[in-house]
């Protein structure tokens, strides 16, 4: 009896409840919320957007106008509707961005495991070749690239969000070749060595799934990161302005110095600019939710002092033991 | 001594690839670079420039792909990057030197005050954690995940056009007659930098402090910090112990952090007008002048490299374990 007790505590039931218990952390529930909700506006914008966003409403008037019943966020110098804008825009922003972070995230996984895994020669120039793209300004070497290719090419999201991602996936790389480093003299690792498994079987079976919460960490950092290059890039102009994403929404906004008007044109470079930054945020905490998940000394991060004393947490935090605050992933303030 | 030497190596072989990329890339689009010029500077163009161009670019001299990169790597020698198409027929070389120091102040000088306040609030976030502190940090990850220019713009609105308290735009005032080393120019620079090097700073602080907040956490946890309460030294002698040692990854994420703010500051200048790299990239852009890009992308890259030198140079002055023989 005591025997079928004990397989019945290890068995699925404790494992699955763990499991659900990771969305119960606030950042976790806030980011992943919005990103839910930017990834719906980025599938369906472009079919709700309520005016073409490229098409001028009017001519009569070479006035931004304020938002409006008709227009509810306003319109830009030549009467275009920014509410359409920012739906169609979302679309290819997001899109880049997760292309960007997905081709990334692949080349990181394949370069960190395989240096990681092989040492020797071939980790040197691994890392050599990741170190020189971390340390290559990654913005100055992208305009130059599309500076070239924009001439010969239309905008193609998938073109984009792939060269954005030669230059976003050295980071994720060392990071895991570091944790794969770790792992390689483990026991599990040698027994199936010692069974005869190929090389890439124990990298894509028995290692990579150990690196889980690491792999999906540098893919929420690489989707950041392609946010904000596309829209950089959007935003000087190297990609085509009529190519509608939150960056040429920006640049238009910035050729016409909406924000050096008497009265700010807040209406045009507001939307776009909190929609990357509030996309970027939603990631971010995502990110932090996981960081939180290995490391749970970070925990008590936001925790107000009135549920810091609940948890049982000194107002002064002894050194020598920053306390692991039990039920803190659930206790987020 | 070892690390240095290898992070020098580091530096020259990134600095080779950088070139190279450089000169491939005009030579892998379609098209020849010459045609591109003459396209654009159209009636300028004489017989003498097209030969000037094409000796620049080492094309119709019967050399190889081979002997055009050895001909590029003996002009870059020379300080030569070629002429620029916008501002013809000024070299790129002179073009990128007029606007470089500007660029180099302004970052510089918001970079350090961006690393100092950043792990000083991280020290501190990391002393007193659950004080207010901590409850900024969801708020200060917007200002790092918006784009740097999205914060320059709000600043332009808010404290330049709104408030009236700082100039929308330029790097002096170009009403002065005579911009020398004289007072009211010194104090006019000083004036239109303070909200670019705001925007730098609040677009980058945020990222020194979670670094060196996550960090102090785990270093307040070693027996030497434990130890140093134990002998009752006061609670400063103790936290500087800890940050001492908290802030030697800082210092080395300082290279990965460098080239973001470089780029985030080249298009914060776009915003205000300053007249650095920045601007003079808007007007690469905009202009189609690829040399100019080209020998942008070039000062850039260099220019992050000995910042990552001095970095490392920092690092073995902080910590004794890279000077030890190894």
């Amino acid at each position: 009896m005591s025997a079928a007790q004990g397989t019945a505590l290890i068995t699925p039931g404790p494992r699955k409840n763990r499991m659900l218990q990771l969305p119960r952390s606030l950042k976790i529930r806030i980011g992943l919320g919005l990103a839910l909700v930017f990834t719906i506006l980025a599938i369906i914008g472009p079919w709700i957007a309520p005016f073409d966003p490229g098409k001028s409403l009017s001519t009569t008037s070479g006035i931004p106008q304020p938002p409006s019943g008709s227009h509810w966020l306003g319109t830009t110098q030549v009467q275009q509707d920014v509410l359409s804008q920012l739906l169609a825009g979302g679309r290819s922003t997001i899109l880049v961005a997760l292309i960007a972070g997905v081709v990334a995230t692949i080349l990181a996984v394949a370069f960190g495991v395989t240096a990681g895994y092989y040492g020797g020669f071939l980790d040197d120039l691994l890392s050599m070749l990741a170190n020189v793209f971390l340390v290559m300004p990654a913005l100055p070497l992208l305009i130059v690239i599309f500076g070239f290719l924009s001439k010969t090419a239309s905008p193609n999201d998938v073109l984009i969000g792939l060269v954005i991602s030669i230059t976003g996936w050295a980071f994720g790389a060392r990071v895991l070749r570091a944790q794969t480093l770790s792992m390689r003299s483990r026991d599990y690792v040698l027994s199936a060595r010692i069974i005869g498994e190929r090389g890439w079987r124990i990298m894509l079976f028995e290692i990579l799934p150990n690196l889980t919460p690491i792999v999906a960490t540098s893919f929420l950092f690489t989707v950041i990161y392609g946010v904000g290059t596309y829209t950089a890039l959007s935003f000087l102009g190297v990609i085509s302005v009529a190519h509608w994403s939150w960056g040429t929404m920006l640049y238009w906004a910035q050729s016409a110095q909406a924000a050096q008007q008497v009265h700010i044109e807040w209406w045009w470079f507001l939307p776009p600019g909190l929609a990357v930054g509030l996309f970027g945020t939603a990631l971010a905490l995502l990110n932090f939710g996981i960081d939180e998940f290995i490391n749970p000394r970070l925990r008590a991060a936001g925790l107000s002092r009135r549920k810091a004393k609940r948890a049982g947490l000194p107002r002064r935090v002894p050194l020598g033991l920053t306390p692991v605050v039990p039920g803190a992933e659930g206790g987020q303030a | 001594m070892r690390l240095l030497a290898r992070r020098i190596a580091l530096y020259l072989v990134t600095a080779v690839v950088a070139i190279t990329v450089n000169f491939f890339i005009p030579r892998l689009m379609p098209g020849n670079p010459v045609e591109a010029a003459i396209g654009h500077m159209q009636s300028r163009i004489t017989p003498a420039t097209i030969h000037a161009l094409n000796l620049q670019y080492g094309l119709n001299t019967k050399l190889g792909l081979w002997g055009q990169y050895l001909h590029y790597w003996w002009q870059l020698s020379r300080g030569n990057l070629g002429i620029s198409f916008s501002s013809y027929p000024s070299t790129v070389t002179s073009v990128i030197r007029s606007a470089l120091p500007w660029t180099i102040g302004l970052v510089g000088l918001a970079t350090i005050i961006s690393f100092a306040a950043g792990t000083l609030l991280g020290i501190a976030a990391a002393w007193r954690r659950g004080s207010w502190l901590d409850n900024l940090l969801p708020g200060m990850t917007f200002f790092q995940a918006a784009p740097y220019f999205f914060v320059a713009i709000l600043m332009v609105a808010v404290f330049a056009t709104k408030l009236g308290w700082f100039p929308q735009n330029s790097g002096y005032d170009t009403t002065l007659l005579d911009p020398g080393f004289t007072s009211p120019y010194i104090s006019s620079v000083l004036d239109h930098a303070v909200l670019p090097a705001l925007t730098i700073v609040v677009g980058s602080v945020a990222g020194w402090i979670i670094g060196m907040r996550n960090m102090m956490l785990t270093t307040m946890d070693e027996d030497y910090v434990l130890i140093a309460q134990a002998k009752g030294l006061s609670q400063q002698r103790v936290i500087r112990y800890a940050a001492r040692n908290a802030i030697l990854p800082s210092v080395s994420g300082f290279s990965l952090a460098i080239g973001f703010v470089v780029s985030g500051s080249l298009l914060t200048e776009i915003v205000f007008s300053y007249p650095g790299i920045g601007y003079i990239l808007l007007q690469a852009v905009s202009s189609e002048d690829y040399p100019l890009l080209q020998g942008i992308f070039l000062i850039i890259t260099f220019a992050v490299l000995a910042a990552n030198f001095i970095a490392d140079l920092t690092y073995a002055v902080l910590d004794p374990r890279t000077r030890q023989e190894a």
